[in-house]
Formats: structure tokens, sequence, C-alpha cells
């Protein structure tokens, strides 16, 4: 099918194409989910990351 | 390539990264600023940034040019890379990572999972694993970007390596560790316009899809040809079940390079510096697209560039590379497409691999200085010491990876070894086999016991590393402990008077010394694992509610 000899290969190239689709349509229905404020825990853990790249 | 505009562009591309850089350096350009701040980064942006730290030179010029050998089966590797590495890294992964490494104050992979099974051994350990081995990923990711150096500047590939090392060497030092979110994405918006330019080029040059397609299968009977022996029907169809290129094919790249992007410590990391669960939801989106376009063309170019090669030549692309894989691809672009697009290309590796290489420094750096040897030997006490540690370790990682570098590019070199794509899935397959079942067990799992997780990580790492020794002929061989010490390369092997060479035993489709470590080393670790856990005591229930709180 479209020049490919084995349908091992084509279903592959086939795979990798709805795939990546799948993630752009995953990613547009849930774009707005998840979104959660910083907490506490985030923002302690962000000012240590800091430093630690700081020193790095 | 006309020298001096070659010159002009390369000092362009890097007055901007430093220009990026020195930005990001003054102001509030990384993740953690904007996240600090309370902002948002474009979701473009963090998707760039993270497709330049996921893909390297390694994938475009080592699995390009193994795609030319392989032919497009390889094409299970992107569709794995983009339903494993992308969509179940980033939904299943992700946001467990993100939540308890923030609850947990963990800021490395050993951390984590230290933290989270209160053992200073998986940490001390996992660092000093990922200190020793992760050279080997990094010296292949130098090998790509010196080799098309090499090709594009008519220069030896000695000078290359060194050249670009010098480089790199530069642009870590100078801050390239930092991580800037702009510097990354600028890298990756390079490598998405030059793979996308490379794949319409190919495509139209053969006469479209379907007419490049059937061109590369009409060359079958010459593969047959070439690689006669090997299972080898042609690059648009599969090697023969449970023959020699096969089992390489399957259990080796596909399998290695596909599961093993799990438990990639230097990828791991990156849930955490995200803001939220929204984030990762949209860097799914750009994330698959950005693996198609790069890796996607890699295979599909690197395959058809045996139409160009035959027309032109009357030979393969591994012949015309002189049996050096490595060479492949740069050979295509230099003799094959437009002079400005080898430029293009150049920065297309050069940001590929800068940005990769950062960002595995910036892993090797923390194992050894603050996983390994603050934790691991001093007890978890930060000194002065523990920084110095980090920065030696950086510099003895740079000097190994680049000793690495010309060392299997001079033994590996015109061997037809497909040495990146090896490399990268020796590294890949050694992390899932040591690393993934604790880590798997860390986020979803109160059952899994320190002591299960610690004989998880030993078997799959002593399995992997015992299997590469003494046991896949294509390490064994190289490494000369199982000559040394048994008298033959692989354990798995036997003399054949007649053919007077070592053969594998086989059973069935089984070429024994030809199945990859990851084949038995990860299966046993989850097994140890869930045995282990099941008849050793679990952790505190305070520490897995804390773990594990919403």
């Amino acid at each position: 099918m479209m020049g490919i000899e084995s349908t091992a290969v084509w279903l592959a190239y086939l795979l990798s194409v709805v795939s990546a689709l799948g993630c752009v349509i995953y990613g547009l229905v849930t774009w707005n989910r998840g979104a959660s404020e910083v907490k506490q825990e985030d923002r302690a853990w962000l000012k240590d990351e800091k430093v630690m790249e700081e020193e790095l | 390539m006309d020298g001096y505009i070659t010159y002009l562009v390369v000092i362009i591309y890097f007055s901007i990264i430093a220009y990026l850089g020195w930005k990001g350096y003054r102001g509030t350009k990384t993740n953690l600023d904007y996240m600090l701040a309370g902002r948002q980064v474009h979701p473009y942006v963090m998707a760039m940034s993270y497709g330049a730290t996921f893909i390297s030179t390694s994938a475009i010029i080592g699995f390009g040019g193994a795609a030319a050998v392989f032919g497009m089966g390889l094409l299970w590797l992107t569709f794995l890379n983009i339903f494993i590495g992308i969509f179940l890294a980033f939904v299943i992964f992700g946001n467990r990572t993100r939540r308890m490494g923030h609850r947990l104050d963990a800021h490395t992979f050993p951390e984590l999972m230290g933290v989270r099974y209160r053992s200073r051994f998986i940490q001390g350990f996992s660092g000093l694993v990922i200190f020793l081995f992760m050279p080997l990923y990094t010296s292949v990711v130098i090998i790509g970007a010196a080799k098309f150096i090499s090709s594009s500047f008519a220069i030896q590939y000695e000078v290359a390596l060194f050249g670009f090392s010098t480089i790199v060497a530069l642009y870590v030092i100078m801050g390239g560790l930092k991580g800037v979110m702009y510097t990354d994405a600028f890298q990756g918006t390079i490598m998405l316009v030059g793979m996308l330019f490379l794949l319409i080029f190919t495509y139209s040059r053969l006469g479209g899809v379907v007419e490049a397609h059937q061109q590369l299968t009409d060359l079958a009977p010459l593969a047959l040809k070439v690689f006669k022996g090997t299972g080898h029907q042609g690059w648009t169809a599969f090697p023969v079940f449970g023959s020699q290129f096969w089992w390489i094919m399957v259990s080796t790249i596909i399998m290695g390079v596909g599961i093993g992007v799990l438990a990639q410590p230097q990828l791991v990391v990156r849930f955490m510096t995200v803001r939220s669960k929204r984030e990762l939801n949209r860097a799914v989106l750009i994330g698959g697209v950005f693996i198609l376009i790069v890796v996607g063309v890699v295979y599909v170019v690197g395959s058809l560039s045996n139409v160009f090669f035959v027309q032109d030549t009357g030979t393969v692309a591994i012949a015309a590379a002189r049996g050096n894989v490595n060479e492949i691809i740069p050979k295509f672009i230099d003799g094959y497409l437009p002079k400005w697009f080898g430029l293009v290309f150049l920065l297309t590796l050069l940001a590929a691999a800068m940005s990769t290489i950062s960002s595995q420094f910036h892993t090797m750096g923390t194992s050894i200085g603050r996983d390994f040897y603050e934790k691991g030997i001093r007890g978890g006490r930060q000194t002065a010491r523990s920084i110095t540690v980090t920065r030696i370790g950086v510099l003895i990682a740079i000097l190994f990876s680049v000793f690495l570098g010309y060392w299997l590019e001079k033994t590996f070199g015109g061997t037809g070894t497909a040495i990146i794509a090896r490399g990268t899935a020796i590294f890949f397959g050694l992390c899932a086999a040591t690393f993934l079942p604790m880590y798997f067990g860390a986020l979803y799992s109160r059952k899994i016991t320190r002591t299960g997780a610690i004989a998880g990580m030993i078997t799959g790492f002593g399995v992997s590393g015992f299997w590469l020794l003494f046991m896949h002929a294509k390490e064994s061989t190289a490494l000369l402990l199982c000559e040394r010490w048994f008298g033959k390369p692989s354990l798995l092997q036997h003399f054949n008077e007649t053919s007077g060479k070592w053969v594998s035993y086989i059973t069935g489709p089984i070429i024994w010394s030809d199945v990859d470590p990851i084949i038995f080393a990860l299966p046993l670790a989850i097994l140890v694992t869930i045995g282990y856990s099941l008849i050793t005591q679990s952790l505190p229930e305070d520490h897995l509610d804390n773990c594990f709180k919403s």
C-alpha cells in the first residue's frame, strides 16, 4: 500500500501518523484541563531548584 | 559548501544562542523563574524545549543511518516514541512525578526514588549508574555532530570531534546548563523546520510519496544481494522473523529505545519543572507532532537515501559510505540536497546536540555530586565539597564522553555497525531494566517495598551488565572480557569448523547471542521487585500517605 511492500511497515507508518494525530486530539480536548494553583510545596521546591541550578 | 557563508551563518547562529542565553542568565527566562513569578510559559515554547531535549543528533545522524540499513520498519520506533515517549510518559508518569517530586522535595531522579523508598542506597546507586553510563549516550550524540561537521567542512573526524566538544563545553560552562527555555525553543524550531524541508524535498525529488516508496520497494532484490544471510527483505519490508536483522531491529533498537525512554533520568526531572497537569496536556499535542516530524522524517528519508545512492553511484547507501553507518546521512545531505540546506541542517544538528548534551551534563553532575557523594557517601549533609564534586564530575563526564566518542568511532567506524543507534539503545535499555520497575511502583503502588525496589534495581542492572559483558555478542566481543576469561567472544557462541567463525547457538527463531539484554533484564527486574515486595515489610503508612496524598 502506498508503494510500501509489507503490511508490518505500512502499519508502522500509519500508526506513527495516527498516534501523532491522537496526541493532537488529546491536547486539544484537555487544553484547559488540569490547571492548578501553585501551592506552598511547589514554591518551596522551586526555590530549592533555583539554588541547585545556581550552584551548578 | 561555500566556506565564508558557512562560517558566517554558524557565527550568526551562535550569536543568537549566546544572546538568548545571556538574556536568560540576566532576566527571568527559565521555566522556574516564570513559575516562581506565577506566570505562564507559552505552550509552544515549553513543548519545543522538551522536544529539543528529547531528540539529538544521535537520532538524526545515527538512527537515520540505521534506517538506511534496516529500512522503514524502524518506523515502529517512531510509533513507540510518540505513543510511549510522549503520550504515556506525559499522561501516565508526568503529573504523578511532578506532584510527588514537589511533595517530597526531590530534585533529581535518584533523589525522587531515594526519598520515596527512604533509601540512601537507592539514591547513591542510581546516581552512580547514571554517572558511569550516561557518557555512552552523550558520546554517541557527540559522534553524530562531529561526523556531520567533518563531512560539511571536509576536515578530519578527530578535529571536528575536539572542536565541537570544546564549543559544547564552553556553552555548558557559560550557562547552557540553566536550561533556558527560549534557547531550547529556538533550537527545537530550527530542528522542526529543517526536518520538514528535508521530507518535502526528498519526496518531491523522487516524484511524490507513493512513487518514492515504490522506487525503494523496487530495490528489494539489491538489498537481498547486499545483505545476504541477515534476513533483510528490502527497505519497505520487515526482516525475516527470527533472523539476525530482526533481532537487532526489534530487541535492541525498537524495544530498547522505545521502552527505555520512560526511565530516562534527564527527562523525568523535566516533569517536575512544569506548573500543572494542564501544561503536560498541552505539551502532548506539540510533542507528538514534533516527534512525528523529526524522528519519522529521519527514518523515511534515511531509507529513501538508498534510491538516490543507487541511481547516482549504482550502489546502496551503506556501500557508498564505505561501511560507516554514521556517514550515510551526512553524505546524502552533502551530495543530493541544495548547498544552503546543508547549512540549515548543520544548525539543526548543532541545535539538537547542544540542548541534549547540556541536559545530560546537568544530570551527570547532579548524579555524582548530589546523589552519589552528598547522599550516598556523606549521608545527606551538603558541604562546599559536594558542589566541587559536582563540578569535577561534569568535567570528568565531558572528558570521558569525548574519549568514548573517539574510541567508539575508531573501533566501529567502518564495520557497518550502527554504533550511534546501539549506544543509545544500550543506555536506554540499561535505564529501563534498572529504574523502570521501581519508578512505576513508586508512582502507582503503595505495596512496593524498599527491599523490593532495591532487589529489582540490582537485578535489572546486574542482568543487563552480565548480558552485555558475556552474552550479547556485539558488545561482549568488543569489550574483550569474555574472550579473556572464557576464550570465546560470547558464552552463547560456539566455533563452527566449516565456516571458521564463531556462531550463535540457535533455538527455533531465537539467535541467542543477538537477543538484547532488555528482553531478559526488564521482565526479571519486574518479577523480583514484585516478589520481594510480597515477602518484605512495607513502608510506614504515614510516609505513604504523604507520598500519595492528592
